[in-house]
């Protein structure tokens, strides 16, 4: 089996994640190749064969360039599969080789179970294996496939090694529906929550902003930060500044207290480095207690002026 | 300007969710169903855009499931839809991404849209990938994860949502998809009067067979609760006793309280 593996690269840098398709691939047993539209100033270390475009010319961004550019490669290397990272790269590029291929799509593999690729449904509460089906790969050994692979869901076993052997790609023209004008930066960080010792965030259980400071009392009683979910900043309860999650900073504090979050993917993988963690949600079910070493199962507003109290003693 | 939103119901997320007969989908008895958060995104960026326009565009809301998908459109119609096409499928769950995606862009091939607003994926399915093979379809311009929108003489520009709190900003000339994120804007809730003019929308039904007769890509082998890594320790009961055992825990576990 053969993987073409889609490499990352965003504002003059590659991307980390894209070594973890090649901790993809070692665990699918297949070879691989990697197709990356980047620079030779930041090349990913990758014992390998590796189809190099300029990003120079064809952008970081800009979808319509990169798909041909993967098309060609594919049609190169006659792939069984091709892999891109489910990202905001990796989500908006997958589809349209798909399209293009009229090959099956797997989106946000988080496992392989017996060889089958395994995802989420229902806010992680289910899991789904995924078989794809489609037209034959040209090896005929399995259907042609798509794949995208959760950030962090396949970590690399070692520091990545190699030299890749470059092959540049070349497209004929870059006429393309899609203008990038630029990025926005990230917001000023207010608080540094990658130093805090403590963290209590405030998630959408919490249930309204005026319930807002009985959470940040508790992180004060602990001598700690105000964290919070998504939801909670997007619904501006909560400044931005003390977002959690693949959106926001990502910390790993010695205490972790979710209060009403019930635990999307996005945040997790910003707090799972925590070296404890305390849950407190109403639902037990909530995949929060996946991943938490204490799962109080409580109403937040009842349960953590309690504690608040209990700790202010 | 003809604008389309595809909206999909989903159920509520905060639902205990348990595999079906065939172990093929979640069991539907006793879930409650709603608009598919992201889509509520699509249908009001949908209808700021028609107001900023003066009313000029129609916007056309689109969705694929059994009866009672009805009662989604029905809402997108009382945010500010102007008509709707329920494609009666009582089978959705069992079709991919692509079968779905083929079916939408089957019907709206003879349409004319020039824009189309999707949600960034379904909170049941999480594919994140409709609205992109929808456009590809179509071939159409498109961007996904929007977390910012505006529209300008025939251009859209487009803020999407990359990692670490970066933004990307791009430039889309109509026709184009665009696929929205969590940000993007907040949806209105329908008003009493909306509700009662909603009800006199037209409401067009299709079936399946009239639209695509495409043959899956993938499908779910199996479905299942995940295997519970366990270890977490769960406390239940009465708050004062919860309270007084997790200030043990923290103590002994801990190095934080003093």
């Amino acid at each position: 089996m053969k993987a073409l593996l889609i490499g990352e690269y965003r504002q003059g840098k590659l991307l980390d994640t894209t070594y973890e398709l090649k901790a993809f691939a070692d665990r699918l047993g297949a070879d691989s190749v990697m197709l990356l539209v980047g620079s030779d100033a930041d090349l990913p270390k990758y014992e390998g064969r590796l189809y190099l475009a300029d990003a120079g010319k064809y952008g970081e961004y800009n979808p319509d360039l990169h798909k041909q550019l993967v098309l060609q490669a594919v049609e190169k290397e006659n792939p069984d599969c091709i892999v891109f990272v489910h990202s905001s790269y990796g989500w908006d590029l997958a589809p349209r080789v798909a399209v293009a291929l009229k090959a099956g799509q797997v989106s946000e593999i988080v496992a392989l179970n017996d060889g089958a690729y395994e995802v989420n449904a229902c806010n992680a509460k289910l899991r789904r294996t995924v078989t794809p089906k489609g037209g034959l790969a040209p090896s005929g050994a399995c259907p042609l496939a798509v794949l995208t692979i959760q950030a962090g869901a396949f970590s690399p076993s070692g520091e990545p090694q190699g030299a890749p052997q470059l092959e540049r790609l070349e497209l004929s023209g870059t006429a393309s529906a899609i203008e990038f004008v630029g990025y926005e930066a990230a917001e000023q960080k207010g608080v540094d929550l990658s130093k805090a010792e403590i963290i209590v965030s405030a998630g959408r259980g919490v249930g309204k902003k005026d319930n807002v400071p009985v959470i940040a009392a508790l992180a004060s009683a602990l001598g700690g930060e105000l964290g919070a979910s998504r939801p909670v900043v997007d619904a501006g309860w909560v400044d931005h500044s003390h977002q959690v999650g693949t959106t926001g900073q990502t910390v790993s504090p010695k205490l972790y207290v979710a209060c009403g979050i019930s635990g999307a993917i996005q945040h997790l993988a910003g707090m799972k480095k925590a070296d404890f963690i305390v849950a407190i949600n109403k639902d037990k079910d909530a995949p929060i207690g996946e991943i938490a070493d204490v799962l109080v199962v409580a109403d937040v507003m009842q349960f953590v002026p309690a504690f608040t109290a209990k700790c202010a003693r | 300007m003809k604008i389309l939103v595809c909206i999909k119901q989903v159920p509520d997320m905060e639902s205990r969710f348990r595999p079906n007969g065939d172990k093929t989908w979640y069991d539907e008895s006793d879930l409650a169903f709603r608009m598919n958060e992201y889509d509520e995104y699509a249908v009001e960026q949908a209808v700021q855009l028609k107001e900023q326009l003066g009313g000029e565009p129609e916007i056309t809301v689109l969705s694929i499931g059994p009866e009672r998908t009805v009662e989604a459109i029905k809402k997108a119609l009382a945010m500010g839809g102007d008509r709707a096409v329920h494609i009666r499928d009582d089978r959705y769950y069992q079709k991919d991404p692509w079968q779905i995606a083929s079916m939408i862009a089957s019907y709206a091939k003879g349409e004319g849209f020039d824009l189309i607003f999707t949600g960034m994926q379904s909170q049941d399915r999480g594919s994140a990938q409709v609205g992109v093979i929808v456009a590809e379809l179509l071939g159409i311009a498109c961007a996904t994860t929007l977390v910012g929108f505006s529209y300008d003489g025939g251009t859209i520009t487009a803020k999407r949502e990359l990692e670490g709190g970066i933004k990307g900003v791009a430039k889309l000339k109509l026709p184009a998809l665009v696929t929205c994120q969590l940000g993007l804007n907040t949806p209105r809730y329908p008003t009493l009067p909306n509700i009662m003019k909603a009800k006199k929308k037209e409401i067009a039904s299709l079936t399946p067979a009239e639209l695509s007769g495409e043959a899956e890509l993938t499908a779910t082998a199996a479905i299942y609760p995940p295997a519970k890594k366990g270890g977490g320790l769960v406390l239940e009961g009465e708050i004062g006793i919860q309270v007084d055992r997790l200030m043990g825990i923290l103590k002994e576990k801990t190095a934080v309280l003093r």
